[in-house]
């Protein structure tokens, strides 16, 4: 059955329209969250607001297992759905340059469209940055195109790379994040914050 | 949220994401304002080669799209609706703006080396046990952990 647009259930069009529904559904999730403030998003990195942890790990727990399940109800066809490929030079360089970029400006991508929507000036400015950075990798591509196709690893999955069933990863995933929730709890404790 | 990501890959195979949106402007401007250096650039030409139709007829465009109506229909519900800067009590607007724009700019770079920011690599990516997403995921989350202290002014 699904994934719906690739076994053609639904048109083109009708997919682009449910991407629009879809968006809706993820700012106001993101909002409601409170993913609209930037020192609220860097609050997980000094310990005094880890609401942001929460749901980021929550949320890709809840997406994981949901697959899980429906793959396991022959409701959604696994192999037909995405998998982000790995390049592994490019994925660490990439993921360290946003860090510092996240750390900096207090926004990633899709947060600063959800604190723009609301009327963050930070979030605003952010999203200039966003634009003139993409247009800089577009525009020396050639210097980092090598980095980027280097140490091509395919679409694995990670509970392939180490050997175990998706089951099995999913289950130490959970208790990793619920280890990390422990931490955060603590860290809350620790290192309060007053709203300003 | 979790939810969403479910409904996303049930619906259209795919995760969420967010830089690819900033992408797909990138190429339509670079394509309207100067074909000849669109026609030149390798960037640009991986992307139309790969995908068909106009780049602004995209998922991650109308998906976008949708994130600023519902960020602003949450805030207006909440009463947060509201033109503001936020940053710590120690440094000014106007620095915390410079941050923000050089942070946006870092970012926008590594979106595209790293193929997604942290809703299409990272969040999507695990939710599909992509190997790249968890490794993208750890790199970012533990380099803004390791920076933290050197731009703690900023926030704390």
């Amino acid at each position: 059955m699904g994934p719906l647009a690739v076994n053609e259930f639904i048109t083109e069009n009708t997919n682009l329209f449910l991407a629009f529904v879809i968006g809706i559904g993820f700012g106001f999730v993101l909002e409601q969250s409170g993913f609209s403030s930037s020192r609220k998003l860097a609050g997980v990195f000094y310990g005094y607001d880890t609401v942001v942890l929460k749901v980021f790990f929550t949320g890709a727990i809840t997406a994981m297992l949901g697959l899980l399940f429906f793959s396991l109800f022959g409701w959604v066809d696994l192999s037909l759905v995405y998998i982000n490929p790995t390049y592994l030079t490019s994925a660490i360089l990439g993921g360290v340059v946003m860090g510092a970029g996240f750390i900096m400006g207090g926004y990633c991508p899709g947060t600063s469209f959800c604190g723009a929507s609301i009327g963050k000036i930070d979030a605003w400015i952010f999203i200039v940055g966003l634009f003139i950075g993409v247009g800089l990798f577009g525009g020396g591509y050639p210097i980092w195109e090598k980095l980027y196709w280097a140490k091509d690893l395919g679409d694995p999955k990670v509970s392939e790379s180490l050997g175990i069933s998706d089951g099995v990863f999913a289950l130490i995933l959970i208790l990793v994040a619920l280890g990390m929730f422990w931490v955060a709890e603590w860290a809350e404790k620790k290192f309060p914050q007053k709203e300003y | 949220m979790g939810l969403i990501l479910l409904l996303a890959n049930f619906i259209s195979g795919r995760g969420l994401g967010a830089s690819g949106a900033i992408k797909s402007t990138i190429v339509t401007a670079t394509i309207a304002v100067s074909p000849a250096s669109a026609q030149t650039s390798g960037f640009i030409k991986e992307y139309t080669d790969k995908h068909t139709g106009s780049p602004m007829k995209n998922w991650l465009v109308f998906e976008m799209l949708g994130v600023l109506v519902g960020g602003f229909l949450s805030g207006a519900i909440a009463g947060r609706l509201k033109w503001k800067t936020e940053h710590s009590p120690k440094i000014t607007s106007h620095k915390r703006l410079v941050l923000a724009l050089f942070g946006g700019i870092l970012f926008g770079w590594g979106s595209q080396m790293g193929r997604g920011c942290t809703s299409g690599s990272a969040l999507s990516g695990m939710a599909v046990l992509s190997l790249g997403g968890f490794v993208t995921m750890m790199a970012i989350f533990g380099t803004a952990f390791a920076l933290a202290y050197v731009f703690r002014k900023n926030w704390i």
